[in-house]
């Protein structure tokens, strides 16, 4: 069964993938494209930064894409995460899952692209319209000034941080 | 001594991206303190995960002589 799971800071060309997941045992093949968008948390976002630690974030994506084989009926399954800068639109990762039929192939590239967020290596700075930017989920609540006003404003803002990262872990493509 | 690499916000905390260092921390946690300490990181352990020899551990994990420890800051893929 082709299994693989790239990190990689070249383009991803999703047909040339796709031309390797050919099989005609298959009726069903499922993909995914997570791309860069203009807007996180109500901020204006301008591009994306990731960073990965390769081998251990490659050997953990296999083991993804192995769970995957284990509780879907699924013939191939095929990951590639990028690293480096990518401006809006950009093809930050891509799923693809073949089966015999189609709902294997959702559940499966679902399971992946889910996994592949909250256990690999790889972090997102985002760099925003204003010149700003931010390493994604890194916010730390700062410490607080007893009894000033300041202080209180400083703790709420850093709540309001982290709930931001929480969600953001599930909008984010 | 123990080779220590960096990514995302603690790279930018630590100005590197990797560097040898000499400790006498007998654990992952006790080396991150001490590390932490040093450079003034951020983030707690807490929000964080190790890496020995390319392998997620615990961080009561026994830190050896020549390990390659990365500490991971919360992920953020996709």
């Amino acid at each position: 069964m082709p299994m693989s799971f790239l990190i990689t800071s070249a383009a991803i060309d999703p047909s040339a993938l796709l031309g390797g997941l050919r099989d005609t045992h298959a009726g069903a093949c499922v993909s995914f494209e997570g791309r860069v968008r203009s807007e996180n948390r109500g901020r204006t976002v301008r591009a994306l930064e990731y960073e990965a630690f390769a081998p251990l974030a490659e050997k953990e994506g296999r083991r993804i894409l192995k769970e995957a084989a284990k509780k879907f009926q699924i013939n191939h399954a095929v990951a590639v995460h990028r690293t480096g800068r990518l401006e809006l639109g950009g093809l930050a990762v891509w799923v693809a899952v073949v089966a015999v039929h189609r709902g294997a192939a959702f559940d499966a590239c679902r399971y992946v692209i889910d996994e592949t967020k909250a256990r690999l290596p790889i972090w997102k700075k985002e760099y925003y319209a204003d010149g700003a930017s931010e390493w994604i989920s890194c916010a730390v609540r700062r410490a607080k000034r007893k009894g000033s006003a300041a202080g209180k404003e400083k703790r709420g803002g850093g709540a309001e941080r982290r709930t931001g990262a929480r969600s953001a872990r599930h909008k984010r493509p | 001594m123990v080779q220590v690499r960096y990514f995302a916000l603690l790279r930018e905390q630590r100005g590197l991206d990797e560097e040898r260092v000499a400790t006498e921390a007998s654990t992952a946690a006790d080396l991150y303190e001490e590390i932490r300490k040093r450079h003034g990181f951020t983030l707690p352990a807490a929000r964080l995960r190790v890496a020995i020899n390319a392998e997620f551990e615990s961080w009561a994990s026994a830190v050896r002589d020549g390990d390659a420890i990365v500490f991971l800051p919360p992920v953020a893929g996709g």
